[in-house]
């Protein structure tokens, strides 16, 4: 047998160890055909077009405005959820009320929910007709195909990541250190930014992260409600989505590429915060 | 009294505030849209909704998701799993870049996703007209489908199992190989009921995005009625074309498989961590 350093079981060791070769090869074929592949396949497809015609596309109005729609959407989505996200993590582990399995049962629900649902949902409450939608048209306010049902829509999908995130660190370092603080006198904003937010932060940053990946790349609720119109509530992927089928393939795909890229530092982002919150 | 009060670690008043904002945050988003729908469905009475569902369109979109999401369930299941092991178990060059990417179809959106498959297995593309000449479609039809599927639900399975495998120290298995278990019997009576809660949820996850996945399927897979169109897509053609009471028989069977796939979720995680605490 090969020395190694590391452990490994001996039902590992024995036998031979062609099968073992064999399954890492089938991993990493299947891994290279299923992901690799695409990825390559979208930058190579977009170096077709000169760099002119994609310089050309993204400075687009419509493009610029899309694009601007995106970042709007997942600053304030990121923004907002950071605040009530801990605020809900909050409540959720430290007091006690009636209904409140309920509601933290709830927090998944985005997850399992489809897109195109979630958006539907949204059209029935805050729709012209809808049961708040009628309300607030009366006063002016719009929501659906405007940027409030966008980033409600943003939000709906986006909200447990950082609930989730923080609940169970919350949860395990309890409130013995906060109610220590309080005992030593510290005011509630002292403990919250003393000791609460410190052993938080790289959860916090983490769903955070998340929250930003999924803002970019929500399509189908934000379709929904939007109606997509362009210069006016179309976000990035909208745009890609709809040049694509209207056969516009260099706008599509110069976009789309640039999605791509963004979601690659979004990743390195993700395993960086990923070890710092496993770090803590 | 004492003990409540330490236990919120606020004044009573700050409390309250922050209750508040939380119920208005969780109220607004999530249980009132659910009870908006449900309200609506059950005023359009029983009868209605049932006639929605059981339309011949919208009942093969629903028959079609279904049935996509139980091949890309059970493919992803086993990739799944041999990937984790891989990553984990054995020596992998690059494995540190692959254990990255495996992340990456979180990262990347989902319309992203279908143009990167079109372009793959599009009629122009060299695989595509490979496949073609043997009769394989992949674009605007069912393979693109699970394909899209299969890309976006990949690192469930993954990332529910490593965890547990790296838990897993290896001595159940060398117990299990001196005593004379071969290697294949060592793997499926040992090795994998260990596994099985955590392959489950990551199935079940898997499962549950598939059934509403729309961005990625209505690039590669089109719009075509009782062939591509799966229930998402149908859904929203109906929002689209002005028919909501069209859109909502299909809306509430799939936010109904939601909840039940977030029941069995719950419930297999309870049963993991007590399986967890008896060891």
């Amino acid at each position: 047998m090969r020395p190694q350093s590391d452990f490994v079981p001996l039902s590992l060791r024995q036998g031979v160890p062609m099968g073992r070769h064999l399954l890492t090869g089938a991993v990493l074929v299947w891994f290279g055909l299923l992901i690799l592949f695409p990825l390559f396949g979208i930058a190579r497809e977009t170096l077709n077009y000169s760099w002119e015609t994609i310089r050309a596309t993204l400075h687009s109005p419509a493009s610029v405005h899309a694009f601007w729609m995106t970042l709007s959407l997942t600053v304030a989505a990121v923004m907002i959820n950071t605040v009530l996200g801990t605020i809900s993590a909050l409540v959720l582990s430290r007091q006690r009320f009636f209904g409140k399995m309920l509601l933290e049962s709830s927090i998944d629900l985005p997850f399992a929910i489809s897109p195109v649902v979630a958006g539907f949902m949204l059209i029935l409450l805050f729709g012209p007709n809808g049961w708040l939608g009628s309300i607030l048209e009366r006063v002016h306010v719009k929501i659906v195909y405007a940027f409030p049902g966008m980033l409600l829509a943003t939000l709906f999908v986006t909200m447990p990541f950082v609930i989730k995130e923080i609940l169970p660190v919350l949860r395990e370092f309890g409130a013995e250190q906060e109610e220590s603080a309080a005992v030593l006198g510290a005011d509630n904003w002292q403990t919250f930014w003393r000791v609460t937010l410190p052993s938080i932060r790289w959860g916090l940053g983490y769903g955070v992260t998340l929250t930003i990946a999924r803002s970019i790349g929500e399509f189908g609720a934000v379709l929904v409600v939007s109606g997509s119109i362009i210069q006016k509530t179309q976000t990035a992927t909208l745009m890609v989505h709809d040049q694509f089928t209207d056969l516009n393939y260099a706008g599509a795909f110069s976009a789309a590429l640039v999605l791509a890229l963004v979601s690659f530092v979004i990743l390195n982002l993700i395993q960086y915060v990923y070890r710092r919150k496993g770090e803590n | 009294m004492l003990s409540n009060r330490a236990s919120a670690g606020l004044r009573p008043a700050s409390a309250m505030v922050m209750r508040a904002i939380f119920l208005f945050f969780v109220g607004l988003l999530v249980v009132l849209p659910v009870v908006a729908i449900s309200l609506e469905a059950f005023r359009s009475g029983f009868g209605s909704l049932w006639k929605q569902i059981s339309h011949p369109q919208a009942l093969a979109a629903l028959w079609l998701t279904l049935r996509m999401a139980m091949i890309m369930v059970v493919i992803n299941v086993v990739t799944g799993t041999a990937t984790a092991w891989v990553l984990v178990r054995n020596r992998v060059p690059l494995r540190g870049l692959i254990n990255a990417l495996v992340d990456i179809p979180f990262a990347i959106p989902t319309v992203v996703t279908g143009m990167m498959l079109v372009v793959l297995y599009g009629p122009h593309s060299v695989l595509g007209a490979l496949l073609g000449r043997h009769g394989v479609e992949v674009v605007f039809s069912r393979p693109g489908i699970v394909l899209a599927l299969l890309f976006v639900t990949f690192p469930f399975v993954v990332r529910a199992v490593q965890p547990v495998m790296m838990e897993m120290e290896g001595d159940m298995e060398e117990a299990a190989s001196t005593l004379g278990a071969g290697r294949m019997r060592t793997f499926f009576q040992v090795v994998l009921p260990t596994l099985l809660p955590a392959i489950l949820s990551g199935a079940a996850l898997s499962f549950s995005r598939a059934l509403g996945e729309f961005g990625s399927i209505i690039i590669v897979a089109g719009n075509i009625p009782m062939r591509t169109q799966v229930a998402s897509v149908y859904i929203y053609g109906e929002i689209e074309s002005g028919n909501p009471g069209g859109a909502m028989g299909l809306s509430v069977v799939l936010l109904v498989i939601s909840l039940l796939t977030l029941l069995v979720l719950n419930l297999l995680q309870q049963r993991s961590q007590r399986h967890a605490a008896t060891i």
